[in-house]
């Protein structure tokens, strides 16, 4: 654990990979920020202690074996476990230095700040058109060229206007898996979002779409912040900035990328990136 | 050795189940076959009333016991051979004579063994011969045969009859005769000149006469108030006497109208009675009818197969179009198909989105605990309460609570001359007491269907940053319309079949009018409505003469199946379609 919040305190080092932000510095480096965060399902305890700046801008990998709270703390950030009965934290979760869990914070507002891509692609039984605008709509937008405007931008963004623009109106359950999973991140990004959170947005795709999701990724993260949790190592190697290594419940590490591919600190990262256990 | 053989064979079926596939499928089959019986049986006799049938002439022997009034001859339709033992006869008999003469029972018995065959011939002509069925003995029968000439007529009264035309006398006293050329043409427009007079008549009373009587009504109830005010209290102000000389002045306006509309009827009945028809029976026995007591006719041994089929085509018209008559003897059952529909419509109007809503509250926002738990238990007993008791209820807080608290409100007047609106059965009580009765069935079928949307969807929802109001209205709803959808046609075969509720809430065996028709405000929820279900009850179980009513039943019968086999196909057709929009290809 004392480990754990050393890292954090290394000041990142910049230079180590191509330059996608050259501005980076400027972005804040705890835009998302869990202080000796504890998070219970009842009387059993997910998560122990973590604490965990996310930078803005970045991607920042979530990675580690089934079951160590990773996904609990994806769905912190946007405060998706509310639905479930009987949880309970402690300890602090800043949002751009707001406390998500703030009175003042209404979830509605917090999750429309934060768009979220799931394992397995839920576009809405509707058509292409409002899967993309079904954000803005819940808003209350009603104006038609807004939202034309704003289906075209978000499924550029998402790399998948030239494929659909013909179709809009054709329900998304006609599309391929990968095609759905890229209407899911148009949808989150159509409400223009400050953070993505992606849980294992690939873990159901073919190595093309995979590739095509990466690819769109590393787009986004210019004006995004990016969490994703992922169980595929090179994936987390290919698309972060950040890699955090949980097991247990324990943040175990967390640092740059390449350094926790190449050279993790920590003997369970070290055996976790090499295939040992997990 | 053998021994073991059989093992074996026993051993090698059983890990595979085959055994059980039989016994399971027997059961199926089983189930199937009755199904399959009791609507081949409805279908068949429910269409066998509507066929035409050759009409058979018997010639009994004098000394036959069936011989009626020293007649020999009896026209009919058969519907059925029967045999009967000596014995049974005698049985019969004996209770007859109230065992007045043992001894030659005794002697009757001794010939037990001995059976006899006999036909049940529908001889219709109620009035004539007291019942519809008589009953002819093979060994009585001289002679069979099929007479060309000889009609089946519908009558306003008595059922059908069977018999030969003789002449028709004209209003003016001329004649036309059998041996004129044009005799059957003359018949058939004299019989559909009648038929448009009458439909006239039922005209001036059901569209033009109704509304003024029922305007009448009200205004003579009012007049009824005010002169109740003056007994009472002694004097009325002058408004009210001014009132009180307005509506006087209206009704006898109005009993002037109606007086005029009348003598059109009258007139027009008075021709319909002028015009006769003489004919004889298969006896020779003669007798008339007026042309407006006389319907419909054709010859039923001189029809080809084609023919058949256009006059059931027309009965059936006339059976599922017309109204009553005879207290639900004959003519046809529309009210009681329209009075169905409109209550399950109703019922379904009122059941669904309550249902809905409940299911929604139940499974999205309750806390799930074991309040939540018991609740659910409760509703699913709800759905094994005896409909009956619904109806107990219907009557208790619907009719008189509800029903009376709007009369009191709303209707005062009425109330206190004692002519209740809502405080007495009616449709509107009816369709609700049904909803009551299948609520648990849709609420189960929502509950179902909601908690099969993935919850992928909800998350994605929410993480669009929708509230839980926006994900289940614009999502959860639409996903499981199809599952609603379901238990509504659920609820609507139960509602539509279900007699015994309704009895203590607002069906009657006949009801002036429909609840909704062309005067005003059209839909009248506060009126008494016939239902196929009583009707079946009705006319089979309470008419004078329950035998000649069997078909009736039967055709009704079919008519109350085809009704929710309709009802049940257009939901099936519309759940089909929202599955379609909702449910896309692959995933």
């Amino acid at each position: 654990m004392n480990d754990s919040t050393e890292t954090l305190q290394q000041a990142p080092d910049i230079k180590q990979k191509e330059t996608d932000n050259p501005d980076k510095t400027d972005f804040r480096q705890d835009y998302i920020s869990f202080r000796n965060y504890n998070f219970f399902y009842g009387p059993t305890q997910v998560l122990f202690d973590v604490n965990l700046d996310i930078p803005e801008r970045q991607v920042t990998a979530l990675i580690g074996p089934s079951g160590c709270g990773k996904s609990t703390l994806l769905r912190n950030i946007n405060r998706m476990n509310d639905l479930v009965d009987g949880i309970r934290h402690e300890g602090e979760l800043l949002i751009d230095g707001t406390s998500a869990y703030d009175p003042t914070v209404e979830v509605i507002s917090l999750r429309k700040r934060i768009g979220m891509v799931f394992q397995k692609s839920n576009p809405f039984a509707k058509s292409i058109y409002e899967n993309v605008v079904y954000g803005l709509r819940v808003a209350g937008r009603k104006k038609k060229s807004s939202l034309d405007e704003a289906v075209e931008t978000s499924l550029r963004r998402a790399a998948l206007w030239d494929e659909v623009k013909d179709r809009l109106g054709e329900s998304a359950f006609g599309l391929s898996g990968g095609q759905m999973q890229r209407l899911c991140i148009a949808r989150a990004i159509a409400n223009n979002p400050e953070i993505i959170l992606m849980d294992e947005p690939c873990s159901a795709l073919d190595p093309v779409a995979t590739g095509k999701i990466e690819d769109l990724i590393h787009d986004l993260k210019k004006e995004y912040t990016i969490v994703i949790v992922t169980h595929n190592m090179q994936q987390a190697a290919r698309v972060s900035d950040q890699t955090a290594f949980f097991y247990l419940g324990k943040l175990i590490e967390y640092d740059e990328t390449e350094k926790i591919f190449m050279n993790p600190a920590q003997k369970q990262t070290e055996d976790y990136v090499r295939g040992r256990f997990g | 050795m053998e021994n073991n053989a059989s093992n074996k064979t026993r051993k090698s079926l059983a890990p595979k189940g085959e055994v059980w596939v039989w016994f399971t499928s027997l059961g199926l089959v089983l189930g199937l076959a009755m199904v399959l019986f009791l609507f081949g049986l409805i279908l068949l006799r429910g269409f066998n009333f509507f066929w035409p049938v050759p009409v058979v002439q018997l010639e009994l022997k004098e000394d036959s016991e069936a011989v009626f009034r020293g007649n020999t001859s009896f026209a009919g339709v058969i519907a059925s051979t029967q045999e009967r033992s000596l014995q049974e006869i005698a049985v019969e008999e004996e209770i007859l004579l109230e065992e007045e003469e043992e001894v030659e029972a005794d002697g009757i018995l001794g010939q037990a063994l001995q059976t006899i065959s006999e036909y049940r011939v529908f001889v219709g002509s109620r009035d004539r011969y007291g019942q519809s069925f008589r009953y002819f003995r093979h060994n009585d029968i001289l002679e069979r045969s099929f007479p060309e000439d000889i009609i089946r007529a519908e009558r306003r009264v008595e059922g059908d009859a069977f018999f030969f035309p003789q002449r028709i006398q004209f209003q003016d006293g001329s004649e036309v005769t059998r041996e004129d050329a044009n005799f059957e043409d003359e018949l058939d427009r004299v019989v559909k000149e009648g038929r448009a007079r009458r439909s006239q008549i039922n005209r001036i009373d059901r569209r033009e006469i109704g509304p003024i009587n029922l305007e009448i009504r009200e205004l003579t109830m009012d007049l009824r108030f005010l002169n109740r005010i003056e007994r009472t209290e002694g004097d009325l102000s002058e408004a009210q006497e001014a009132q009180r000389e307005r509506l006087t002045e209206r009704i006898a306006q109005l009993n002037e109208q109606f007086e005029l509309l009348r003598d059109k009827a009258d007139e027009l009945r008075e021709t319909n009675q002028s015009i006769r028809v003489f004919y004889e029976y298969a006896d020779g026995t003669s007798g008339q009818i007026a042309i407006g007591d006389l319907f419909r006719f054709y010859y039923p041994n001189r029809l080809g197969f084609f023919q058949r089929i256009q006059v059931a085509g027309i009965q059936f018209w006339e059976f599922v179009s017309g109204y009553p008559r005879e207290a639900n003897m004959s003519g046809g059952i529309f009210p009681a198909i329209f009075g169905t529909f409109v209550m399950t419509l109703i019922m379904s109007i009122a059941v669904t989105p309550f249902g809905v809503i409940t299911a929604i509250y139940l499974r999205e926002y309750a806390v799930q605990g074991p309040l939540v738990r018991a609740v659910r238990i409760a509703i699913n007993n709800l759905a094994g309460v005896p409909s009956i008791v619904f109806g107990v209820f219907g009557l208790g807080f619907f009719v008189y609570i509800m029903g009376g608290t709007i009369d009191s409100l709303f209707f005062s007047q009425a109330q206190e001359l004692g002519t209740p609106t809502f405080g007495t059965g009616g449709i509107l009580w009816a369709g609700l007491t049904l909803a009551l009765l299948n609520l648990p069935v849709v609420i189960v079928a929502t509950e179902e269907s909601i908690s099969a949307v993935p919850r992928g969807v909800r998350e994605g929802s929410l993480a669009c940053g929708a509230s839980k109001w926006q994900t289940i209205q614009r999502l959860v709803i639409p996903a499981s319309l199809p599952g609603i959808l379901t238990g509504m046609i659920l609820a609507m075969a139960r509602g539509a079949g279900e007699v015994a509720p309704l009895m203590l809430v607002g069906v009657v065996a006949l009801a002036p009018n429909l609840p909704v028709d062309g005067t005003f405000p059209f839909v009248h929820l506060e009126r008494k409505f016939m239902h196929l279900g009583f009707h079946i009850y009705d006319v089979g179980f309470q008419s004078p003469d329950s035998e000649a009513a069997i078909p009736t039943v039967f055709a009704t019968t079919l008519i109350l199946i085809a009704l929710i086999v309709v009802l049940n196909l257009s939901a099936i057709l519309l759940r089909n379609h929202i599955r379609k929009k909702h449910k896309g290809s692959a995933f």
